[in-house]
């Protein structure tokens, strides 16, 4: 297994958006590494031409009719109720470059 | 013209948003341009709350099958949802619920004039939420609204196959026209309920016959009319020719059409590093079909608009052209339909009606139930005005020779300027009247 | 105390007005204003007059055919949504979060009239094995308050050792209800996978979580069960299979067949641990249980493949949490959830998936197999709940990979979706709990507490207590 360099590690951390300082993410590179390196025994097991196993449950077509549920529905004010800042019934974010 | 050196190589892209009742993983409404206020629309699935859970919509994915049928694709029997992971304030989940490698269909047909376009795959996806970049209280904020987000959404993937702007315009024409006589969707290219990207690249002359592809591809977004789609690939393969030309390889990048400087401009991605880290949704069970279900779904499509136009030229001897422009409104496919027969059983010539109503002569209210009645009288009025005309238009026009003896000597003279003087006069008496009419009649009478 | 009771005594002793609903949460309330100060089971306490309140209307509308969980108090785990109550996952990130909807099973359960009087503190995100890793911070083991109660779930098993409640619903991924019930001296089942609703549980990783009961014996889960049992039309996992009739089977005394595969009493086990298995595979023996000795040799890889699948779902579902509709910034998340969410994302990049998420379901399918062979063989597989005894304090924090070690035994029945029960068996030396599991096949949960029935009517372990509660 390739090492889990401070550089990969920022490089993960950058796709799974997690802010993180350069001490951290020197202090993480070593831990990734011991864990993945740990679960990297599972490729010990034979699993050549094994099928994957997503979900155990053997449902399939377990759909919802077109049918609108208003009771499950919320108002506007329900909706922006946790949110840390809203404008005129909207969310409100950083400004996101325009393009 | 540098594009002389290089082929086309280009694939598009169509969004398509369904028009279901209910969005495509929870009930909530599905009308996010007839919302009145942001944010009405939603429900812990949509906004993707903690512990909420998604359930597929069953009309969205028949839906789609549909779709798929329509472009000749065929339909996988067996088909699950993915989730595609990215960040960005209007995906709520920080993943959209996709599909990746089992799509509902795959290898499909569409023929254009301009050749054939083979599709590739046909997905469900869910729709996003909207941004809206405002200013508030001096800050440069974007506002978020979630009525949009989860809406069902169909993703069409051609192959490379489109050569042109006039063939890629054609397509999509033709994916509309499709799109809309299913009834699944508005397809409103201007609100967006039909989005289109087109990927471009060149190919020079020697590479293709080496079978060399481009080692590059241009994502044009942002293209909401049928003509933006033309131009902006114009626009795209003359830019790329002339790097191309300058031994550049054009970067792979996303741009945009901007239609008031009439170019395209790079956008900025929306994640700077693409990787999407699909995997099976653990939520979502996968769907298996049966072959008669798929085939089912095949019986019960409407006809197709190609379909239609030849029909209306066989069973009702209308003009091809008249034929494709009315069978294009297929809001009023039925209608017609009904109006042809009745004109066909009353013995009414129907390919002049169908000229007739093409060309405006004949306007019709096609919301009223008395709409037959109306065009086939609109159009005895209007042909019996037309023949009875001839016997009015004579004595009309002789009693003006009567009453101008000295226009008729001027005639004569070769004057010919005073036949406008002779319409005018007719005019007056007749009220409006066709010009070449009276001309000819004049011509006639006065030789 | 009347909380000794079991679930079923206290459903008659209200029908008899032998006492109240008003007298047990009464002694639920002076429990947790006695203990929770120091063990730091409950994040959220509902107001006691709140409480009360509900209780007095218990006893004013109790009905001989009420549920029999109609008028006890319970908690939750702080993983499931409750309308107008905070709900925090024991994260920073949500620590105002205010739900606007309901989990289906808060609604199961206020539906049978049992009373809500906390939200139970535990790994934040159901991260750990320990209950350590919580924003609000440890939970402390009630028989020994300088070591961890075990997790993630620990909040809720700490409550009902220590009576601050009935019962109590606790989450499952790899460990997280029999873990804590290991060592806190309670029993908890992981149900089969989409036995229960998973709307409105806060996931971890979407196809390990499970929703399960937790209380001091195994009626008390199968009467807790049977409320929360059934299929949901906001969960597409939900299973249709009809719900067992489970106090009808737990009488049953049916011979079965106890699988006991040697992998599991190896090495690296402590071995009061062992010891306690070998004295349970007797009593059972002793009731005319036929005993198995089998091989299971994938059970080994168990914690490795959890490590490569747990974290991949985790980190999809985390990314949810952006502080733009809900909770705060992802900066708030601990460094166990940066950690596993890290791993998670590596196992899914670009360039790693088929080395890591993929290989993992496909070993996955291996241990479907493995455990299908099992189950040919015998009925029900008995093994320990964890390798070693509930840890000094800060023993597992930053040590990712003995965290990771201390679900050896509970990681491989999430992957393959199968329930299984774990009961008090015993006690160290110094006087802490142990626990053993008992394993059966996809919905098989009315011989789990068939068997358990009968181990816990032999045994006294379940009715022990920690010190000073009384």
């Amino acid at each position: 297994m390739q090492t889990v360099t401070a550089d990969i590690t920022a490089h993960i951390a950058h796709l799974a958006n997690l802010p993180l300082t350069p001490d951290q993410i020197e202090k993480y590179a070593p831990q990734l590494n011991s864990v993945l390196e740990y679960t990297q025994q599972a490729s010990m097991l034979s699993t050549d031409g094994v099928a994957e196993t997503s979900q155990v449950t053997g449902l399939e077509n377990i759909l919802r009719e077109d049918v609108v549920e208003r009771s499950r529905m919320f108002t506007q004010e329900e909706a922006l109720s946790n949110a840390h800042r809203t404008h005129n019934g909207y969310f409100v974010v950083p400004a996101l470059l325009q393009e | 013209m540098e594009t002389q050196n290089y082929n086309l190589i280009c694939g598009i892209e169509i969004h398509v948003e369904l028009r279901t009742a209910s969005k495509m993983f929870c009930g909530c409404v599905n009308d996010p341009f007839g919302a009145q206020k942001p944010n009405i629309y939603t429900c812990p699935v949509c906004l993707g709350m903690p512990g909420a859970l998604p359930v597929a919509n069953k009309k969205a994915i028949e839906w789609t099958i549909r779709i798929g049928h329509a472009l000749g694709c065929e339909i996988n029997l067996f088909s699950k949802f993915d989730r595609k992971h990215y960040f960005y304030p209007d995906l709520p989940k920080g993943y959209q619920i996709s599909q990746y490698d089992q799509p509902l269909c795959v290898n499909g047909l569409v023929k254009t004039e301009f050749g054939d376009v083979r599709i590739t795959r046909i997905h469900l996806e869910e729709d996003t939420g909207k941004l809206v970049h405002q200013e508030v209280n001096g800050e440069k904020v974007s506002l978020v609204d979630f009525n949009r987000s989860s809406v069902p959404l169909v993703e069409i993937v051609t192959e490379p196959d489109i050569h042109s702007p006039q063939q890629a315009k054609a397509y999509a024409k033709k994916i509309h026209q499709i799109i809309r006589a299913l009834h699944v969707s508005d397809a409103d290219m201007e609100k967006g309920s039909m989005r289109l990207e087109a990927n471009i690249s060149m190919q020079g002359i020697g590479d293709r016959e080496q079978g060399i592809l481009p080692q590059y591809k241009v994502e044009v977004k942002n293209l909401n009319s049928f003509r933006f789609v033309e131009k902006a690939i114009q626009y795209e393969m003359k830019r790329q020719a002339e790097l191309l030309e300058k031994n550049e390889t054009p970067k792979q990048e996303t741009r945009g059409w901007n239609e008031a400087k009439q170019h395209t401009f790079p956008q900025r991605s929306k994640e700077s590093a693409e990787d999407y880290r699909y995997f099976p949704d653990p939520d979502l069970p996968p769907m298996r079909f049966t072959r008669e279900y798929v085939e089912q779904l095949k019986k019960d499509l409407p006809e197709l608009p190609e379909a239609t136009i030849e029909r209306w030229q066989k069973e009702f001897g209308i003009k091809e052209n008249d034929a494709k422009i009315l069978a294009d409104d297929i809001e009023h496919k039925t209608v017609l339909d009904v109006l042809w027969s009745t004109a066909k059983d009353r013995h009414v010539d129907t390919a002049k009606l169908a000229s007739l109503l093409v060309n405006k002569k004949i306007i019709v209210d096609f919301g009223i139930s008395t709409y037959i009645e109306e065009a086939l009288t609109a159009m005895e009025v209007l042909s019996s005005t037309m023949t009875i005309a001839n016997d009015v238009l004579i004595a009309a026009i002789n009693e003006v020779i009567a009453a101008n003896p000295k226009a008729v000597v001027d005639y004569k003279a070769r004057k010919t300027a005073v036949i406008g003087f002779f319409i005018g006069a007719v005019s007056k008496k007749l009220g409006k009247v066709d010009s070449n009419q009276v001309r000819n009649a004049v011509q006639e009478m006065l030789r | 105390m009347l909380l000794d009771l079991s679930l079923s005594e206290l459903a008659k002793g209200l029908r008899e007005h032998r006492f109240s609903s008003v007298d047990l949460v009464n002694e639920c309330y002076d429990q947790i204003e006695k203990l929770n100060g120091t063990l730091n089971a409950l994040i959220t306490i509902i107001p006691k007059e709140e409480a009360l309140a509900s209780a007095q209307k218990a006893d004013k509308e109790l009905t001989p055919d009420a549920s029999p969980l109609f008028g006890l108090p319970y908690v939750l785990k702080d993983s499931y949504v409750t309308k107008g109550i905070k709900t925090t996952a024991a994260s920073n990130v949500l620590k105002d979060f205010i739900p606007q909807f309901d989990a289906t099973v808060y609604t199961k359960l206020q539906q049978s009239g049992a009373i809500l009087i906390g939200k139970a503190n535990m790994d934040a995100w159901g991260h750990g094995a320990s209950a350590e890793n919580s924003d609000f911070g440890p939970v402390k083991n009630p028989w020994d308050d300088t070591r961890v109660s075990g997790g993630s779930t620990g909040g809720c098993a700490v409550a009902i050792a220590t009576r601050m409640c009935a019962f109590a619903i606790g989450e499952d991924t790899g460990g997280s209800i029999r873990n804590p019930s290991a060592w806190c001296g309670t029993t908890g089942l992981k149900v089969t996978y989409g036995r229960v609703s998973r709307f409105g549980c806060i996931a971890y990783a979407s196809s390990f979580d499970t929703v399960g009961p937790m209380a001091k014996l195994a009626e008390d889960c199968a009467i807790v069960l049977q409320a929360i049992a059934g299929v949901d039309p906001f969960d597409a996992s939900s299973s249709p299979q009809p719900v067992e009739i489970y106090n009808d089977q737990l009488k049953s005394r049916k011979k079965l067949r106890i699988g006991i595969a040697k992998e599991t009493l190896q090495e690296g086990v402590d071995t009061e641990i062992v010891t306690a298995v070998e004295l349970a595979k007797e009593t059972f023996k002793s009731m005319g249980h036929e005993i198995i000795e089998l091989s299971m040799p994938l059970l080994d890889f168990g914690v490795a493949v959890y490590y490569q699948i747990a974290p991949s779902e985790t980190s999809s579902n985390l990314a949810r949490y952006d502080g733009v509709r809900f909770g705060g910034g992802r900066d708030l998340f601990t460094d166990e959830n940066k950690r596993r969410i890290m791993i998670g994302t590596y196992a899914l990049s670009t360039g790693y998936a088929d080395k890591f998420y993929h290989n993992a379901q496909k070993a996955r399918t291996l241990f479907i197999k493995e455990y299908e062979k099992a189950f040919s063989k015998c009925d029900v597989l008995l093994l320990p709940v964890t390798p070693f005894h509930a840890p000094r304090l800060g023993e597992l924090i930053n040590e990712p990979l003995k965290n990771a070690l201390a679900d050896r035994f509970t990681t491989t029945q999430n992957p393959v979706g199968i329930p299984s029960l774990a009961l008090p068996a015993g006690f160290s030396s110094e006087g802490l709990p142990i626990g053993v599991q008992l394993t059966g096949p996809m919905f098989s949960e009315h011989i789990l507490f068939q068997l358990a029935q009968q181990f816990q009517e032999k045994t006294d372990y379940h009715q022990r207590k920690p010190k000073g509660i009384e």
